[in-house]
């Protein structure tokens, strides 16, 4: 027989296999045991983090108010042109469903998601509620009760906003809305806010960012070049600020910068300007206070990356003749990247999220994003249009954070080749 | 180690005691100067009455934190001040508890915009004009001063929302007092407070919260402002020159209202029983002057003390009572263009 020997080959193949079996097995129990030490990482992370970011993603489309008072009504209406009047069964099952609205609190909140999309129709609600249950002709009833019920954009309102979910607050967030038949238009120029608002938030974010790097780079640089002890100092500092509350912070700057404050006296002694310059509650005092809170998130990033770049470098491009500047911007510079990349990312987007210190330094024409987050959440209730803004500021984040990945590599590629 | 467990136990048998016999009650209020004076009028004299205990809690208003609470069923606010606006919207949410008015007292003992269904007015507060004498040669007499930019040059201060501002517009422009709702009911007549707004704009110093205008006055940052008058009392007391001027003031009430849900439901209707009380009304009246709710406090009052009350007949000759149903109607769709506006 010429058969080859079946076993000194399969010998190798099983002991083969059942190497890769074992290599396997404990690859698996390192995987187990990685992931079971990053498991209360991973866990926290989704309750605090993942968790609430999905209800806020949710929130801004959610709209139940008017399905979950008024389910009849919005069946009624299912099939409705919108171009005259609901049929009669409409207003019937309009009175039966706020009849029994009138109970609980649903009226209410009905009432406030309907005055979203009119004003005045919180009101038309809460007043025909209470005038609940009616007799006979349920139409003349309810035109009775309100005049306002024989107009059609009120029947449009609760015919358009009769599912769960609502493109409502994102397109208000975009100084969109819908009109009675759903397609979308831009809107009335006195109401259209948020789009100014998204711009003036970046441009505040990269303003302070810009400044905040032309100060921190030199800073930095300086602070590298100096021996242990004294850089030390300097990173001290640069620290204390950093670990004052923002609060202090702000509330030092409005002492120094008012009429009659610490800069303006100052100005004026040394001649610089006759009168007092109007530093506070506009856009130079708001700026001028984020760059100083911001400035630790650029200098720590850039001196740790300077802190390791070998000065010999620079040295040797001058001692082969270059000028000192071009051997700083050539050959320095670039070394520099990583820490500029992290120092500008790190303070934009900080920047856009403040809140207070435009609130407490600024005008009316410097609050951010945020400041109308806060004010729907706090102030006028309306956690759907507080929520669309968040995750409008959410996505522009994300943006900006992919289009920082796509350079960051381009020039990684581009130093390669 | 048995000395312990007796220590012990003697506490805990103690503690339990306290607790049965003293009760514990959370009250929400604004704070600053209003909060002192409810501490003085209000809270101090209850404690040692009843020997329960007030913890006393500040916010801003936001009703944001009652609906939390409300929503996830554990209410630990038991009473809180809440404005116009807040109060009626709450009510219609089911966020406030409907009151039993045979627990406080009769409703025609008060004056009547005090008793609402979910809430009873504590205090009438009103929205003025106010300058600093010491800096003003010719006194301001009403909005249209406010609006003079060339008899009386200078920064105004203007609370930013589009509550009262609106209305101030239009009385600057000519609207009387009594008819300011009637004409910011209609398009035409917000545009018309929206033109005249655009006329002092650029001398407007916005302020946010109540303890801004005074310091400005002060300050001179601004010539006048608008300003809660109850600072302005404050401000007063500490020797500072300002004045307030009534005509066309705006007035409204700061109501109780117990959260949906509350615990101690039953002992918070004992302290607004208490509270909106003559005596305890007049009290209040005397630590800042903002008016009684209680027919019998007013009449409680000396002349000089009644002088810089909102509701004195004098003050409130030419005054306007704030609209709380119109505000609750077209308040979010107003402050909107009013953002925009002032953005721009």
């Amino acid at each position: 027989m010429t058969a080859p020997p079946a076993t000194p080959v399969a010998a190798p193949v099983a002991a083969q296999r059942k190497l890769k079996q074992e290599l396997r097995r404990a690859e698996l129990r390192k995987k187990a045991s990685a992931l079971a030490l990053i498991a209360p990482l991973a866990l926290f992370l989704l309750v605090v983090f993942a968790v609430p970011i999905g209800a806020l993603l949710q929130r801004a489309v959610a709209s139940p108010e008017i399905p979950n008072a008024l389910p009849q009504t919005v069946a009624a209406l299912a099939h409705w042109d919108r171009k005259a009047l609901p049929p009669d069964v409409a207003f019937t099952a309009l009175a039966a469903d706020l009849a029994t609205a009138r109970q609980g609190n649903a009226a209410g909140e009905l009432a406030r998601r309907l005055n979203n999309e009119i004003s005045g129709y919180r009101s038309l609600v809460t007043k025909t509620a209470r005038a609940m249950p009616v007799e006979g002709d349920a139409k003349a009833a309810l035109v009775a009760i309100d005049a306002r019920w024989g107009e059609l954009p009120y029947w449009q309102a609760i015919a358009k906003n009769g599912s769960r979910t609502t493109p409502f607050f994102l397109l208000a967030s975009l100084d969109l809305q819908q009109d009675n038949f759903g397609s979308i238009h831009k809107a009335p120029p006195e109401g259209a806010i948020y789009l100014d608002i998204f711009g003036r938030t970046l441009w505040i974010g990269a303003l302070t960012t810009a400044l905040a790097l032309l100060i921190a780079f030199p800073l930095a640089y300086w602070a590298s070049t100096l021996p242990a002890r004294q850089a030390n100092l300097v990173m001290i500092c640069v620290l204390i600020p950093f670990w004052t509350s923002v609060l202090v912070r702000i509330a030092a700057w409005v002492v120094l910068l008012q009429q009659s404050g610490l800069v303006n006296t100052g100005l004026m002694a040394l001649g610089v300007t006759s009168g007092p310059i109007a530093l506070l509650f506009n856009r130079t005092g708001v700026t001028i206070s984020m760059v100083h809170i911001l400035l630790p998130f650029m200098i720590l990033p850039l001196y740790s990356v300077m802190k390791a770049i070998p000065p010999t470098y620079q040295r040797a491009a001058i001692s082969l003749g270059s000028h000192p500047f071009a051997a700083f911007w050539r050959v320095y510079v670039p070394q520099t990247y990583a820490g500029i990349a992290a120092g500008v990312l790190l303070v934009f987007i900080t920047a856009i999220g403040y809140y207070i210190t435009p609130a407490l330094l600024g005008g009316p024409g410097d609050q951010m994003v945020s400041y109308y987050v806060a004010y729907f959440t706090n102030q006028a209730v309306n956690w759907g249009m507080a929520c669309a803004l968040g995750a409008l500021l959410l996505a522009a984040t994300l943006v900006l954070y992919a289009v920082y990945q796509r350079i960051v590599q381009t020039n990684a590629n581009a130093n390669i080749r | 180690m048995h000395r312990f467990t007796l220590h012990v136990s003697a506490a805990a048998a103690l503690l339990a005691c306290g607790l049965a016999s003293a009760k514990d009650l959370t009250v929400v209020n604004f704070g600053g100067a209003n909060g002192n004076a409810q501490k003085a009028a209000f809270v101090q004299p209850y404690e040692k009455q009843t020997g329960n205990k007030i913890i006393g809690v500040e916010y801003n208003g936001e009703q944001a934190k009652v609906k939390a609470m409300v929503e996830a069923k554990r209410v630990t606010w038991d009473l809180v001040e809440v404005e116009t606006g807040d109060l009626a919207r709450g009510c219609e949410e089911g966020l406030y508890e409907k009151l039993d008015y045979s627990k406080i007292g009769p409703k025609t003992s008060f004056i009547p915009e005090a008793p609402q269904e979910c809430g009873i007015g504590i205090f009438v507060w009103s929205t003025v004009l106010a300058y600093n004498s010491e800096k003003l040669k010719t006194a301001p007499t009403g909005w249209k001063d406010f609006w003079d930019v060339k008899k009386i040059p200078g920064k105004r201060g203007m609370r930013k929302t589009a509550l009262y501002n609106l209305e101030f517009a239009l009385m600057a422009d000519g609207v009387l007092a009594k008819d300011v709702y009637k004409v910011l009911a209609t398009k035409e007549g917000v545009d018309r407070a929206f033109k005249k707004l655009d006329e002092i704009k650029p001398f407007i110093q916005w302020w946010e919260a109540g303890a801004q205008p005074p310091q400005f006055l002060v300050a001179g940052d601004v010539v006048m402002s608008t300003v809660f008058n109850g600072r302005i009392d404050a401000a007063r007391r500490e020797g500072k020159a300002l004045n307030v001027v009534w005509d066309g003031g705006i007035y409204d009430l700061d109501y109780w209202a117990i959260p949906k849900g509350s615990p101690n439901k039953d002992l918070a209707l004992e302290y607004i029983a208490f509270s909106v009380a003559p005596a305890q009304q007049a009290a209040y009246a005397k630590n800042i002057a903002y008016g009684p709710v209680n027919q019998a406090a007013i009449k409680m009052l000396d002349a000089k003390t009644l002088a810089d009350l909102p509701n004195a007949p004098a003050n409130s000759k030419n005054a306007v009572l704030l609209d709380g149903a119109f505000w609750t109607d077209h308040g979010e769709e107003l402050q909107q263009r009013f953002t925009a506006w002032a953005a721009k």
